[in-house]
Order: structure tokens, then sequence, then C-alpha cells
């Protein structure tokens, strides 16, 4: 007994704050429910944080279909989150994972539909190739830009979404609008989906997603580009003095970052969705941030951050439907444990957790590439 | 197509500017009036070492609860209290979650990007949860709109100083106000005693703290400032510009306010006029669809989809970004969380 505590004592040193956060997020969102259950049907109803979470978890693991539900819906995060932790250990911010999906979701159907006759072999890798490729492509954007000018890219990805937005909904109405449907969209994938491989929707991408965990903690931990990528993040100027090449890997780790997010679009795309039509909603967007700061940027933290926020979306439907407390709540309670990580004081208060003697960095490494400490890179030139 | 056109196609487009000018100043003001306000939030905040990428949040909470008092006392109070209690409530919603932002970032010291985005997703979780709880189910109407001021059609009417006058006066009392908090901010920033703490705090808080200036005290009051006016621009959203709420209704606009910020070099009359800018490139983009351009000049624009029209401030946005923030100096100690010695 004693033993596996000592094996377990450095796991739990880092998953104890989020653990905890996550209790906390869920506590404070109950009172929130509570104060807001005036204005439901029922009435005032002390009890209904419980019904609420009762039905989420039913919802998300009550059932077979609920559980695939959770595993569709943790792996386009597991990419998402992997896509914001890998710039988060470069020491990027990468805001635009909403918008690089959108981009990849786009080329995947739109790759998907043009070959939705020829073998699933042919069609369905390469309508992935195409989503990542987008997506590092519109990754690679922000990321040049912040290596050679110091544009910072939490304005630069989000301006990026937006447009990304319009301009896929331009290219909806006026470049690839399937003929034969009412409303502007692409067309069918056909063999192009994700292989189904359990029940209605579990499909392929759920493994692609924990593959894509594994790569990524591989690199990062035992590649050079991993530690480059790790040293940028850490210290920029150690990093230049080092003989790496920060705007490189400022650029390259953007780029990954993006691919990784447009490839969250494209199994999302051809695994769930089917066809591209404006006002396709990207909750993957905010999501993966969340997913990403849970995590701790680690990838296998990030795999259990997704599973948890797959959850949640898997099951916030049913919850609406049985005790009509807004989808919504699923937002509250991420905010709150973002809140909570970004001020572990109050975790550690509550939960009397002693300080790490190592700071845990991770965390505190975001603001300052905003314009003070570090000069642009490259401004020298 | 033929290059030697292109000198008449130039002046048509001039000629065309001019033709809809006075159609086109009215509504960049309003339109640049969120994006002001919400950059004066940015420089009052970094000007002082603390940034805020929560700006886009802020105005949506703000704006919600705003709608709110408006939406539920304009039957028993009147429309014209109901508003300015629901501008009230959404200037203090705006400075309570600058006191959140202010008491993270300055006393727990967390990252400020993090602490931000943290805003914006709770900002996006409350007012939608609340909206679907609260507002759609009652199926009224809104809170009513503040009626914009109006020209006499006598000064409107003028050529040339009319519509520029229009541009400033056909406006709503919050659109009108930005003119005056703006210049307002930009001679306390540079000519007043607060000015200069603030700006020594955000360039040296440690020599700051050394002559006696209390470093947590000015940050903590300039987020809190900053954060009304980006309640301000909430409060102009639903009450002034649409008299309605819908789910992340300020679009972005938090984060252009941000770039309206860098472009302005953390001035804010530099700001005011970035933020000009981009509502100029939004006004534009109605403009042409409204009163489209005739001759050859016609044909081309019309050939450039409206959606590329839309997406123009957001890739302005980013081109200027990416061409003036290299040449521009934040405050030195921008983003960087103090903490006084022995006590780190």
């Amino acid at each position: 007994m004693k033993n596996l505590r000592a094996r377990l004592a450095p796991t739990w040193a880092k998953a104890s704050i989020p653990v905890y956060s996550i209790v906390l997020a869920f506590a404070v969102a109950a009172v929130i429910v509570v104060i807001s259950s005036v204005f439901t049907d029922s009435g005032f109803s002390p009890l209904l944080p419980l019904a609420a979470y009762g039905s989420l978890f039913a919802g998300a693991f009550g059932s077979g279909t609920g559980i695939a539900n959770t595993l569709v819906s943790a792996a386009p995060l597991m990419f998402g989150g992997l896509a914001v932790g890998l710039g988060l250990k470069a020491g990027l911010f990468n805001i635009g994972v909403a918008g690089q999906f959108l981009v990849g979701a786009f080329a995947a159907a739109v790759t998907g539909a043009s070959l939705a006759t020829a073998p699933t072999i042919v069609g369905m890798p390469l309508a992935m190739l195409a989503g990542a490729a987008a997506g590092a492509a519109y990754g690679f954007i922000p990321g040049y830009l912040k290596a050679r000018t110091g544009a910072h890219e939490v304005v630069t990805t989000i301006m990026l979404n937006n447009a990304a937005v319009l301009l896929l909904t331009w290219a909806v109405n006026d470049l690839v609008r399937a003929p034969g449907f009412s409303f502007p969209r692409t067309g069918e994938i056909g063999q192009s989906a994700l292989p189904i491989l359990l029940g209605r929707n579990l499909h392929l991408g759920i493994v692609f997603a924990v593959v894509a965990i594994f790569v990524i903690r591989w690199i990062l931990d035992r590649t050079i580009l991993g530690f480059e990528i790790r040293t940028v993040g850490a210290n920029p100027s150690a990093a230049r003095y080092a003989g790496m090449r920060p705007i490189f890997i400022t650029a390259l780790t953007m780029t990954i970052s993006g691919l990784l997010a447009g490839v969250a679009g494209a199994i999302q795309m051809l695994g769930v969705i089917g066809f591209y039509a404006p006002g396709i909603t990207a909750s993957v967007g905010f999501d993966s941030i969340a997913v990403a700061l849970l995590g701790r940027s680690d990838p296998i933290g990030i795999l259990f951050a997704a599973l948890l926020f797959g959850a949640f979306r898997a099951g916030a439907p049913l919850m609406q439907i049985e005790t009509s407390v807004p989808i919504e709540v699923i937002d509250i309670i991420q905010a709150l444990v973002i809140l909570f990580l970004a001020a572990d004081l109050i975790v550690r208060r509550v939960f009397r957790v002693r300080a790490p003697k190592v700071e845990i960095t991770e965390m505190a490494t975001v603001t300052g590439s905003w314009g003070a400490g570090t000069p642009p890179a490259g401004s020298t030139g | 197509m033929d290059v030697s056109a292109l000198p008449r196609l130039l002046w048509d487009f001039v000629v065309y500017l001019f033709l809809v000018m006075p159609d086109l100043l009215p509504i960049i003001l309003s339109l640049a009036t969120p994006l002001a306000l919400g950059a004066l939030c940015g420089v009052l905040g970094e000007r002082t070492g603390v940034v805020n990428i929560g700006i886009e949040g802020i105005m949506l909470m703000a704006a919600f609860f705003g709608y709110l008092t408006g939406f539920a006392l304009h039957q028993p109070l009147g429309t014209g209290v109901a508003l300015a209690l629901g501008i009230a409530v959404a200037v203090a919603t705006g400075a309570v979650l600058g006191l959140l932002h202010a008491w993270l970032t300055v006393s727990v010291r967390a990252d400020q990007i993090i602490a931000g985005t943290m805003m914006n997703i709770a900002a996006f979780g409350v007012t939608g949860y609340l909206n679907r709880l609260v507002i759609t189910p009652s199926g009224r109407g809104g809170a009513g709109v503040i009626t914009p001021f109006h020209l006499p059609d006598q000064l409107a009417s003028l050529p040339l100083v009319g519509p520029v006058l229009a541009m400033f006066f056909d406006q709503g009392p919050i659109a009108m106000s930005v003119i005056v908090l703006v210049l307002v901010s930009q001679f306390a920033l540079f000519r007043t005693r607060w000015g200069l703490r603030t700006r020594a705090v955000g360039e040296h808080p440690k020599a700051a703290d050394t002559v006696g200036i209390d470093v947590f005290r000015q940050r903590y009051m300039n987020v809190i400032i900053g954060c009304a006016f980006a309640g301000l621009a909430g409060a102009y959203l639903t009450l002034e510009s649409t008299g309605s709420f819908q789910n992340g209704m300020t679009g972005g606009r938090g984060f252009i306010a941000l770039a309206a910020v860098i472009f302005g070099r953390w001035t804010p009359l530099g700001s005011f006029l970035g933020a000009l800018l981009f509502g100029t490139a939004t006004a534009f983009g109605i403009i042409v669809n409204v009163r489209p351009a005739e001759g050859d000049l016609g044909a081309i624009m019309k050939s450039i989809p409206t959606f590329w029209y839309a997406a123009l401030p957001y890739l302005i946005t980013v081109v200027i970004l990416a061409g003036v923030v290299g040449r521009s100096t934040p405050p030195a100690a921008d983003g960087i969380p103090y903490a006084k010695e022995g006590k780190g």
C-alpha cells in the first residue's frame, strides 16, 4: 500500500490541482444553478444541481450510445487540446483553433465530396490530408507573422477566425455549392466518411486521436524538435544563444498546431457532420483551450481532459431536456475550471494543498510574449 | 484588364467615395464606438502593465446585464428611466469584472492572458445560460433603444460640412460621449499626476514603488476604470445600437479593440483613430451593397463577393498588426505581474 502511494505521489502532485479545480468548478456552478432555478418552470429548487449533474452523467456514460457520444465528442477535443497545448509549450497561445478547425473541416468536406465514390481507403485519407494541410496553412499565417513581425498571435488568430467564417461562407455560396439542395452546402462525402467502429456513430477518429496523443508526447519528450519547442517556450533568448532558431520554431509550432486543429475539423467533418454549411459552429475552439489548460499542456493530461469535456458535450443535451438547465452551464464550468487553475491560490486555500517545491510553469508563460519581456524574434533584422 | 484604365478607375473610386460620404460618415462613428471604448479599456490597463484580452467578454457581459435591466424595467418604469438604469448597470458590470481581472492579475498574479481567456469563456457561458433561461422563454420584445439625436436639416444639408457634422452629432449619447472620453483620457494620461503615475507603473513598477507610488492600487484603479469603459461599450451594443441581445453578439470587437490599442501605440487618441479606421472598413463593406457604384468601377466592385467586404476589417487588422507592431513599443512592464521584494 505504501509502495503504491509512493509511486502515485508524483502523478498526484501534477494532477491534484486540476482535479480539485474541477471539483470546485462543479460546486460553484451548482450554486449558480440553484440561484438561477427561480427562472425555471418548476421554480426554486435547491436540489436542481444534483438532478442536472445526474442527467449530465447519465447522458455521457449511462448507455452504450452515451459512451459512444462521449468518445466521439472527445476525439476532436484531443486534437484541439494538443493544438493549443503544443503552442503553449512553445510559449504561443493559439486561440485560432476555431478558425483552423473550420478550414480543416471545409477542406475535408470538399475533398471528401469530390472523392465520394472512390474507395474509402483512398478518399478518407486524402480528405484527412486536405484538412490537415488547410489547417496547417491557416496556422502558418499567424505563426509566420508572429515570428517575423511580432504581431501577437492572440489577436491575429482571432481575426483569422472571423475571416474564416466569412470567407468559407462565401466559398460555399459561390465556389463549391452542391446542386440539388435548398441551402448552400457541400456535397455528400459518401465513401470518404470515417468508418464506424462500433454501434451507430463511434467512428475511427478516436483511434487517430489517441495515436496523435502518443505521437505528440513522443515528439515533445524524445526528439530534438520537441526539445527546441520547449526551450523556445521556456526562454527564447537562451534558445537563441544555444544556436536554435526561435523564428523557425515559432512558425513551425504554429503550423503543427494549425495542422492538429485542421485534423480535428476533418475528423468531425468526416465522422459526424458530413457536409459543410455556413453556420456550423465550432465549440471545439474554446473547448480546446480549456482542455489544454486543464491537461497542463501534457499530452496524457490532455487525453483525460478531452474525455471529461467530451462527456460534458455528450451529456449536456439530456441535462437540458430533463432538467431545463441550459447547456451553457458547460461553458460556465469550463470557465470556472480555468479560473481555479489560473488562480490556484484559491484551490490551495480550500483544499490545503502545499505549494510545489518547483513552480509548475506552463500556466505562466503566455503573457510574456505580449510585447514586454522578449522583443519579437528577428526584430534586429 | 487594360492598365491604362487604372487612373480613370481610381478617379471614379474617389468620386464614388465623395458621393457616398453623407451615408458613410455617420455609420463610421457608430461602428467605431464600441471599438474605441474597448480600446480605451486596453490602453488604461496596459499603460499600468496589465494586459486584458477579456475585453470581449466584459463587453458581452455588460451588454447582457444592461439589456436585462432595460428589458425588466421598461414596462414598470418607462423606457427612458429603464435605459438610463441599463447603462448604469452595464458600466457597473464592467467595473466589477474589472475588479475580478485586477484581483486575478495583480494580487493573485495569474497569467494575464489566461485570466482574460477565462473571462471570455465565462461571459459566453453566463450570458448564453441566462439568455436561454430568462429572456427567451418570456417571449417579450426588447428593451427599447435610445433615440439618437438628429441634426437639424438645415445643418445636415450643408455641403461637405453637413456630413461631417452628422458623423459626430447624428448619434446617440454613448457614441457622442466617446469623443469626450477619448480627449479626457488623452489629457489625463499625459498631463495629470494620475497619468504620470500610470505610465511610471507601466514602465518601471519598481522605480514607481521606490518613490512611493502604490503599484497595486494604481493597477487596480486603471483596470477597473478601463473595464467600466468596456461596460459602456456593451451598453452601446444592446441599448443604443440594436435594442436586442444575441449570444456572442460582440463578434470579436473586443479583440479588434486590442489591435486598435497597438495601432494607436497605447495612446487614447491614436487608438481612437485605429477604431475609426476599422469602423471605416466595416462601413465601406456595408455601403458598397446599399449604394453600389456605377459603370466600370461598379462592375469591378460588384465582382468582389460581399463576404470579402465583410471580412475586410478582420484582414486589415491582421495586416496592420503585422505592419505596425514591429515598430511600436509597448509599456516596458506590460504583462508582467509585480511582486514586492520579500513577498515574491
